[in-house]
């Protein structure tokens, strides 16, 4: 089913995924919205999830992130801690913009100044110093996402996951914002695994595009992505792998809406 | 030699792609961000503001004063039952200019905040609780709205009763006054949590204490306002019927000088409290506004 099941087992994977599935409800109301899904994703991989909407990715990634359980399969990540980023930048605003940096230090039991110097370096890889004492609604949408980054840095996860984090941003603060992700997951070395329905996101950042098929959720094709980086958007490469993508996806639908 | 000129041609080039690339990003966010964060908005001369929020109060307090001046020539009532503003004013002044008077007002207040407090304690209290624990919501959540709607009036038969004519006859109206809206305040408060704050918060690790300290009670902060507020109003309204109806001897609280101006038929003295009772009133509901406002605007709730 899944070309990931005759790969046989990874080694060195931060989050193994085999066979899960995710009812939601019970009796004639169940609810199918995962279907034996399996997926490794490595250490410091780029792993982006599509799928159109109902597929469940955003399902997959709550059970990665353990708000929710799954109902049968294994997930495994290895005691290893995760964070989380959603469409909205979700910041606290009773806090400043560093304020919501350091919650989480303040949580794993970081001192006032080791708190304070560690927002301040967080704060400078996302570019943002000179921010600090802003609260979070005098930043625009763009900000505010860099400010929840940020936050999730701090939580000094393994696995970065992120729902549609972009999906609200206008096109060109979305470009700006791919290439810094890009920047920061290299320089960081973190593992992301990064929900989208927009297939050219998914190209120009991930090392792997997994597609899931709609309802149930199932994993339908996995694609390494080989071109380049830093890579463009609009370069002829990345449209090129989307549109293949795309044809492929749109085939799913079809076979769905049928 | 051109070929070398070329190489290092297209190396500067390359260093001034880099150099434009690293650069890019940070003008074009800033210019991006600049045009979607909010502008500073200009403040206004404060001569000029005051002045506007001002003037509509001032004429509408002319006009009540016009109305009642009106009623007093026309002669609705005797005049010694309705004395004219300029009887009542100067009546007024000669009030609030003895110590006698504030020892009244210093005993009022002290009974107001008293009951106040108490009821902000117990009303935080038991809305943790029910927000907390469900069986105690399903128990007594409809509960404690129904007892916001009860007229606190109602209560005090039975007060007088269980305490006798003392001051915790009048504490324990105040109490069961306000209690109930504070305790609505936190609970809706805590109701609201947006549910992505609430995964935000799990994903982080927070339970337990850390995440009522760090992620619930500042959340349901704004709510919590309101209800403090609704219950100040309510406990001052409690307070006022109670000392009208439960004289305390020897406590000689607003309430009581107000009888005792009807009492004598001392009509002056009568609208006089009235009016002092007002202004403490708007005065405190507009501390909360305060509060509330700053909260908004901290919080960015307020629209642009």
């Amino acid at each position: 089913m899944s070309i990931l099941e005759t790969t046989g087992v990874r080694t060195d994977a931060v989050v193994r995924i085999e066979n899960v599935s995710k009812t939601y409800g019970s009796g004639s109301n169940a609810l199918l919205a995962l279907d034996r899904v399996s997926l490794d994703v490595e250490k410091g991989e780029f792993v982006c999830l599509l799928g159109a909407s109902g597929c469940g990715k955003s399902t997959l990634l709550s059970l990665v992130a353990g708000l929710d359980q799954i109902s049968s399969g294994t997930l495994e990540i290895g005691g290893r801690k995760v964070a989380l980023m959603f469409q909205e930048a979700a910041l606290f605003p009773w806090l400043s913009v560093t304020g919501n940096v350091e919650l989480p230090l303040r949580l794993q039991g970081l001192g006032k100044a080791e708190r304070r110097k560690r927002a301040e370096e967080l704060l400078e890889v996302v570019r943002l110093n000179g921010f600090a004492d802003k609260r979070p609604h005098e930043l625009s949408g763009g900000m505010r996402q860099r400010v929840a980054l940020a936050r999730a840095l701090a939580q000094n996860a393994d696995v970065l996951l992120m729902d549609e984090p972009f999906g609200a941003l206008d096109a060109m603060t979305r470009d700006i914002l791919h290439d810094e992700l890009e920047r920061i997951w290299r320089e960081q070395n973190l593992t992301v695994l990064f929900v989208t329905h927009n297939v050219r996101e998914a190209v120009r950042l991930g090392d792997r595009v997994i597609l899931l098929s709609s309802r149930p959720g199932r994993v339908i094709e996995d694609f390494p992505i080989q071109h380049a980086r830093p890579r463009r958007i609009d370069s002829p490469e990345v449209s090129g792998q989307a549109a293949e993508i795309t044809d492929r996806l749109r085939a799913e639908v079809a076979r769905h809406a049928s | 030699m051109p070929a070398e000129t070329a190489v290092s041609d297209s190396t500067t080039a390359a260093t001034n792609a880099v150099t434009l690339t690293k650069g890019r990003a940070a003008n074009e966010v800033s210019g991006l961000d600049a045009l979607e964060t909010a502008p500073q908005r200009d403040k206004g001369r404060l001569g000029l503001r005051i002045w506007a929020s001002a003037w509509p109060k001032l004429l509408a307090l002319a006009i009540v004063i016009g109305i009642w001046e009106a009623a007093y020539l026309a002669e609705w009532r005797p005049s010694y039952l309705l004395p004219p503003p300029t009887e009542v004013f100067p009546q007024l002044w000669d009030l609030i200019t003895t110590a006698d008077f504030w020892n009244g007002i210093r005993l009022t207040m002290t009974r107001a905040i008293t009951g106040f407090s108490l009821a902000v304690a117990i009303g935080t209290v038991l809305g943790a609780a029910v927000s907390r624990f469900a069986p105690l919501r399903a128990a007594i959540g409809s509960l404690i709205t129904g007892l916001q709607t009860m007229p606190s009036i109602m209560w005090f038969p039975l007060a007088i009763l269980l305490f006798q004519l003392g001051e915790k006859a009048i504490l324990f109206v105040v109490v069961i006054g306000a209690a109930p809206s504070v305790a609505n305040g936190l609970i809706s408060g805590i109701d609201y949590v947006p549910r992505t704050w609430l995964r935000v918060g799990q994903v982080m690790g927070m339970s337990g204490l850390a995440k009522y300290r760090h992620l619930i009670l500042p959340a349901s902060l704004p709510s919590f306002v309101s209800g403090l507020k609704q219950g100040w109003a309510f406990s001052w309204r409690s307070l006022m019927a109670g000392e009208l109806l439960v004289m305390v001897p020897g406590a000689v609280s607003i309430g009581v000088r107000m009888q005792n101006a009807r009492d004598l038929t001392d009509s002056g003295l009568v609208i006089s409290y009235i009016m002092v009772v007002l202004v403490i009133g708007i005065l405190i509901d507009q501390l909360f506004n305060f509060a509330d406002n700053a909260l908004r605007k901290r919080w960015g709730l307020t629209g642009n």
